[in-house]
């Protein structure tokens, strides 16, 4: 049986993750890997779900997001807030799995109608949309409060006392408080079954026939358009799927850590640029890449730990070192001239187009 | 051959990565077996041939917050010394590690799960609330016995196993509210507060609470978010429209004294009362510390009192460390000192499992009385929240007074 080319780099994909995997589990399992280590597992795992959607969006789309954080942060509060209410009537696993559904709703939801407007807009003006609605879903959050009594759901903008609870009454969003005491139900098993689906999605979309279109639209918009290609509705198509793989994301980061607060350190524009680095540096458009990239990215600056207030220094060196050395024409030519045909990296051109 | 190439560069990638990733974590986890095996060698032995009990400290040493999470860990780090100077603990000396986590409730687990591969035994921290609860998760899985000097949000003390320092926020509000009551300071109140904050909003929410059926009436509530804490003339206006003559502040002290400078540019004069937060607003750069003139705050920690512990505590602080310990510092110094009386009310020893330490000194916590920097009695309850006196100060010519 012939493999074409393009069915076997995905292959390669998903046996680099279940390689991780299985060689991550084997070393947890024979007690050498340091709990360090263990407790990056999982938060790995969700930068690299986030990171392969926000490459379908800036490397497949080619529209430029900043607010990628914002759809995961979107799933993450709905997931939490359904799992909180539902902790003593639901068994946890088939409550995580309607997380899962919610916030991936949420998430698609909400770029389905961010995207109405949006993508109208091309370039730089979509980047600021994108950073302002990232910014804006952050602060609304914040003045929520949510609680939860016999009589059903209270809500308020103004603060918790407003809400009128009874006794048997709970606060579940508190404002600025956020959502304290998710189930920790999150696992590295779960994570990698959620990032090979999302890699799963994201690369058989790249090669339907739906993502030959968007790429189109993608190279080039008139063209596209006057081959009679719905330039708004594979637009809104790529970027609702991206939106809902982020909030998957940010359904495992809410049930990964107890404490859930719509600040910047997590859902800023600060963060949504970490990850459009983990995209950048992982290469644009390749899927695989920015995986790789995730992963290393996030476990530098632990890894780091050792020389502690230095490590942001090293990082942001390293991070230097390793763009010129990915992407500067001369070194890239450089590597091809000495490492010739093992670097396994120059096809990864081909791979895009 | 292509394909060959690829696969095999694609294979040796991953062994690299792997193997530099086993490479730390073997050196990580046959460091903790030597120290197992040490320690249980030394166990045989007497009590001072170099076991150790090791504390670990969380904060964030980098970032905004870094004031806060230095102040934590610095101070921990000199309790640790006076210690080890002193004998040690039942003749056990201290080891001291401390971690970074960029207040990221994410970091502050990588912190303890790097902390835990150092052998720590004992936990203190984290620095603040939501960091704290989210790694109070990973302490009650391993029964770790964790004291937060400064997590002051109800959930950080929710599992068993975990005890602060501080008041909780709603302590601090229930407590400002009974002074306000019990002292006929105000008739009018009015809050400014910041919306944003964890800390901020938790003192706002209990104070509202206990303010009902109280001797004042609460006639102006704003908030602010930390994006926009630099003009404050509209809640202060509010506030004087609204005839307040007390203004209550349950926030830090940098907006603090943006506050009082603008009251005192548009002529509005009511008494300001804050809270522990508002704590080193004296020392504010290029703030005229004449306005904070009869400005009254519930603070455990007065760095200039005259009593010898905190003298002799801020003498070395600032040789050390060359600043003024704030109230984080001052919890902090007593954790580690409250660790230490639990350990010797239990006559606890270093090559005790993590676990069986818990357990002792969860039990030794709401026996013992300790006395601090914070606090000259404090006692625990099994809930982890400390029973102890809230000070009232009041800022007179330049420095805090007792206000009684």
């Amino acid at each position: 049986m012939k493999i074409d080319k393009k069915t076997k780099s995905n292959l390669i994909t998903y046996g680099i993750v279940v390689a991780a995997f299985i060689l991550f589990t084997a070393l947890a399992s024979t007690g050498n890997l340091s709990s360090h280590m263990k407790g990056l597992l999982v938060p790995m795992t969700y930068y690299a779900v986030i990171a392969v959607a926000l490459n379908l969006c800036v490397g497949i789309l080619g529209e430029l997001s900043i607010g990628h954080c914002g759809f995961m942060c979107i799933g993450a509060f709905t997931s939490a807030f359904f799992s909180k209410a539902t902790a003593e009537i639901l068994p946890s696993g088939i409550r995580f799995f309607l997380a899962f559904l919610i916030g991936i709703a949420f998430a698609a939801l909400f770029g389905f109608l961010i995207g109405i407007p949006v993508l109208r807009l091309k370039g730089d003006y979509l980047a600021i949309v994108t950073l302002a609605f990232g910014e804006i879903i952050k602060n609304i959050l914040n003045a929520f409060y949510i609680g939860l009594d016999k009589s059903g759901i209270h809500f308020s903008l103004k603060n918790a006392m407003e809400l009128g609870l009874d006794e048997s009454g709970e606060v579940i969003v508190n404002g600025a408080m956020g959502i304290t005491g998710t189930p920790h139900d999150s696992t590295f098993t779960i994570g990698i079954v959620v990032l090979l689906i999302s890699l799963f999605v994201v690369l058989n979309l790249i090669n339907s026939r739906d993502g030959r279109a968007i790429m189109a639209i993608r190279d080039n918009y008139i063209a596209a358009e006057s081959t009679g290609i719905n330039v708004t509705g594979y637009k809104m198509m790529a970027f609702t799927i991206s939106a809902a793989i982020a909030g998957a994301a940010g359904v495992l980061f809410s049930h990964n850590i107890t404490t859930l607060t719509a600040t910047s350190q997590y859902f800023g524009y600060n963060a949504s640029i970490m990850i459009l680095v983990y995209v950048v540096l992982g290469g644009i458009g390749n899927i695989r890449g920015s995986v790789i990239a995730a992963c290393i990215l996030y476990l530098l600056p632990e890894l780091l730990r050792g020389f502690s207030n230095y490590r942001m220094l090293i990082y942001s060196i390293v991070l230097i070192v390793m763009m010129i050395v990915n992407w500067s024409p001369k070194i890239i030519e450089w590597r091809k001239r000495t490492l010739g045909k093992f670097d396994f990296r120059k096809n990864s051109g081909k791979e895009i187009a | 051959m292509k394909k060959f190439s690829k696969v095999i560069s694609a294979l040796m990638a991953s062994v690299l990565v792997a193997s530099a990733l086993v490479g730390c974590t073997d050196a990580a986890s046959t460091e903790t077996t030597d120290s197992q095996a040490q320690s249980a060698q030394e166990s045989q032995g007497s009590a001072d041939n170099g076991a150790t009990f090791k504390i670990g400290a969380i904060g964030p040493l980098t970032g905004g917050a870094a004031a806060y999470g230095n102040a934590v860990c610095n101070a921990a780090e000199l309790a640790v010394e006076d210690i080890n100077a002193a004998g040690g603990i039942n003749g056990y000396k201290v080891e001291y590690s401390k971690e970074d986590d960029e207040l990221n409730a994410e970091k502050s687990v990588n912190a303890y799960n790097t902390l835990k591969d150092w052998g720590m035994q004992i936990l203190v921290g984290s620095t603040t609330s939501a960091c704290s609860i989210a790694v109070s998760e990973y302490t009650k899985a391993d029964n770790m016995f964790q004291l937060t000097p400064s997590g002051s949000a109800v959930d950080c003390v929710k599992y068993d196993n975990v005890f602060r320092v501080c008041f909780s926020d709603p302590n601090q509000g229930i407590a400002s509210a009974q002074y306000i009551s019990d002292h006929n300071l105000a008739t009018k109140v009015g809050i400014i507060y910041d919306s944003s904050d964890v800390y901020s909003t938790g003192i706002y929410q209990k104070f509202v609470d206990e303010s009902a059926g109280k001797n004042y009436e609460i006639v102006s509530q704003e908030a602010f978010t930390a994006d926009n804490a630099t003009d404050f003339s509209v809640q202060l206006q509010k506030a004087k429209d609204a005839g307040a003559d007390l203004v209550f502040l349950p926030i830090y002290y940098q907006a603090a004294s943006l506050i009082l400078t603008q009251a005192n540019t548009m002529g509005y004069a009511p008494t300001f009362f804050g809270v522990d937060g508002m704590d080193g607003i004296l020392t504010v750069e290029n703030f005229d510390t004449k306005l904070a003139e009869g400005v009254m705050l519930l603070t455990p920690f007065a760095a200039d009192a005259k009593d010898d512990l905190t003298v002799n505590f801020v003498k070395k602080y600032e040789e050390k460390y060359g600043e003024t310990p704030n109230q984080f510092a001052a919890d902090a110094y007593d954790a580690v000192f409250i660790i230490k009386q639990a350990i010797e009310a239990k006559n606890a020893t270093p090559d005790m499992s993590i676990s069986d330490l818990g357990d002792a000194l969860k039990g030794a916590m709401t026996e013992i009385e300790a006395s601090g920097l914070t606090s000259s009695k404090m006692t625990w309850d099994a809930s982890g929240e400390p029973n102890k006196e809230p000070k009232a100060v009041v800022i007179k010519d330049g420095a805090y007074v007792s206000a009684e």
